[in-house]
């Protein structure tokens, strides 16, 4: 019976993992760069992050919801949690992103151009290097964010830790609740330690 | 013609949002001077200076470095031949002192060897020997050491013509005197020249070899020191002035 229960409590940690995994990197993937174009275009850039904060505000359940008869990126399973939870991770990566580059003092800027570095350069050797701190404090706010987060995703049969919380939920079984949440708790609490110690470790003075 | 100036202006306007900046500047510098621009805040001086190195581009007119519009230069390589330094220094604060001063040459694809030796004969010319101070990081120095790694990092590839926009403005009124002195210095031992923008009159006239003073975007006067003393433009005046009242040192 505890064997039973140990086992699925391993089989569904990773599952979460695997969604959080995912979700994360797609959204960084998407959010880095996009933010990088945005940081240089103000005004698009606005628009853009007024779209993300938006999103943000949907309830998350209502969110998973919504995606489920959409084409392509809806219906049910995976796929369409890690889509709601890739929107949800979005705006923190995409905002730290664009004030990391802006913050980056102009009198820096100004003499990594007058010294004749190129646009790619000046990015690469600068802007980014200054901004890495910013944009890791956007991730590890995301990580945290996306692992309490995916707990839904078991509503609309993405599996993951939430698949106890609900049944425990629908069976008033405590027990099971705490089940999915504990663990949730705990990875959300690592994680968040990890981020922090990357984020000492990786960013420029 | 009898030498070839390094920079010529030639009927020079600049202009932002309908604002004149600068209007109709003509200006040849001379191999080996030091112009001095003062001028109030908002004169043009700084807008001349970002035209030299292709920051800016005239609105109308056209800047001449080494005999070519600033417009034909490949811009990245138009500025990798002058040196440029600001008054916020704009260290790269995640880069070392030594860092910080090769990078133009490793832009320049110098073998590493070379950069290194550079790097420490200007690091020992500012009197910052790269042993104690090469792998500091801005933060760690003193605003006339960050000032003196800026010159160096301006010097590192031995561009002929240097920029200077207020270089020494923030600094205390010893720490200046003193950079003023190794500025002074080094214009000796290296002979190069230099362009460099200042409001404080009495550094332009002890640093510059010609002064021109730049009011409401017009080149007042442009002349040696010994004879910018004696101008009687209401403008040039009003600067001779401060000299009185700072009282001789």
């Amino acid at each position: 019976m505890s064997s039973t229960l140990a086992r699925e409590l391993m089989h569904l940690t990773l599952e979460h993992l695997v969604l959080v995994g995912w979700a994360l990197a797609i959204a960084a993937a998407v959010g880095v760069p996009l933010g990088i174009l945005l940081a240089r275009r103000p005004a698009p850039g606005q628009w853009v992050l007024g779209f993300a904060s938006v999103v943000q505000t949907v309830p998350s359940l209502a969110l998973f919801g919504f995606l489920i008869p959409l084409p392509l990126i809806g219906g049910i399973g995976r796929r369409t949690a890690i889509v709601a939870l890739v929107l949800y991770a979005l705006l923190p990566i995409l905002r730290n992103t664009v004030v990391g580059i802006q913050g980056v003092d102009r009198a820096v800027r100004e003499s990594a151009l007058a010294m004749g570095m190129t646009p790619r350069q000046l990015l690469w050797q600068v802007e980014l290097p200054l901004a890495l701190r910013t944009i890791l404090a956007g991730v590890r706010v995301a990580t945290v964010t996306t692992i309490g987060t995916a707990t839904i995703a078991a509503a609309i049969g993405g599996g993951g830790l939430g698949v106890f919380i609900f049944r425990g939920v629908a069976t008033v079984d405590s027990a099971q609740v705490l089940a999915g949440a504990v663990p949730a708790a705990l990875l959300a609490l690592f994680s968040d330690g990890g981020m922090g110690w990357i984020e000492r470790k990786f960013s420029a003075a | 013609m009898n030498s070839n100036p390094i920079v010529s202006f030639r009927g020079v306007s600049w202009s932002i949002q309908g604002r004149v900046i600068l209007r109709d500047l003509d200006l040849e510098i001379q191999p080996g001077e030091t112009v001095a621009l003062v001028g109030r805040s908002g004169s043009g001086k700084t807008t001349a200076l970002k035209m030299i190195n292709g920051l800016l581009f005239p609105t109308t007119g056209e800047v001449l470095v080494e005999g070519k519009s600033t417009r034909e230069w490949d811009t990245v390589r138009l500025k990798r031949r002058i040196g440029y330094v600001i008054q916020d220094v704009g260290l790269f604060p995640h880069f070392t002192v030594s860092e910080n001063v090769g990078l133009v040459p490793r832009l320049e694809e110098w073998p590493p060897e070379r950069v290194a030796a550079r790097i420490e004969e200007l690091l020992a010319q500012m009197g910052l020997p790269a042993a104690d101070y090469g792998d500091r990081y801005p933060r760690q120095l003193s605003g006339g050491q960050r000032q003196r790694v800026g010159v160096a990092r301006a010097l590192a590839a031995d561009p002929p013509l240097l920029l200077l926009d207020e270089p020494f403005g923030a600094l205390d009124p010893v720490t200046r005197a003193e950079a003023q002195r190794l500025f002074l210095q080094l214009r000796r031992r290296l002979g190069k020249t230099a362009v460099f923008v200042t409001h404080d009159i009495r550094e332009a006239l002890r640093l510059g070899t010609r002064v021109g003073l730049l009011a409401q975007g017009r080149l007042e006067v442009l002349a040696p020191p010994a004879e910018f003393l004696r101008s009687q433009g209401e403008e040039a005046r009003a600067f001779l002035a401060c000299l009185g009242e700072e009282g001789e040192s």
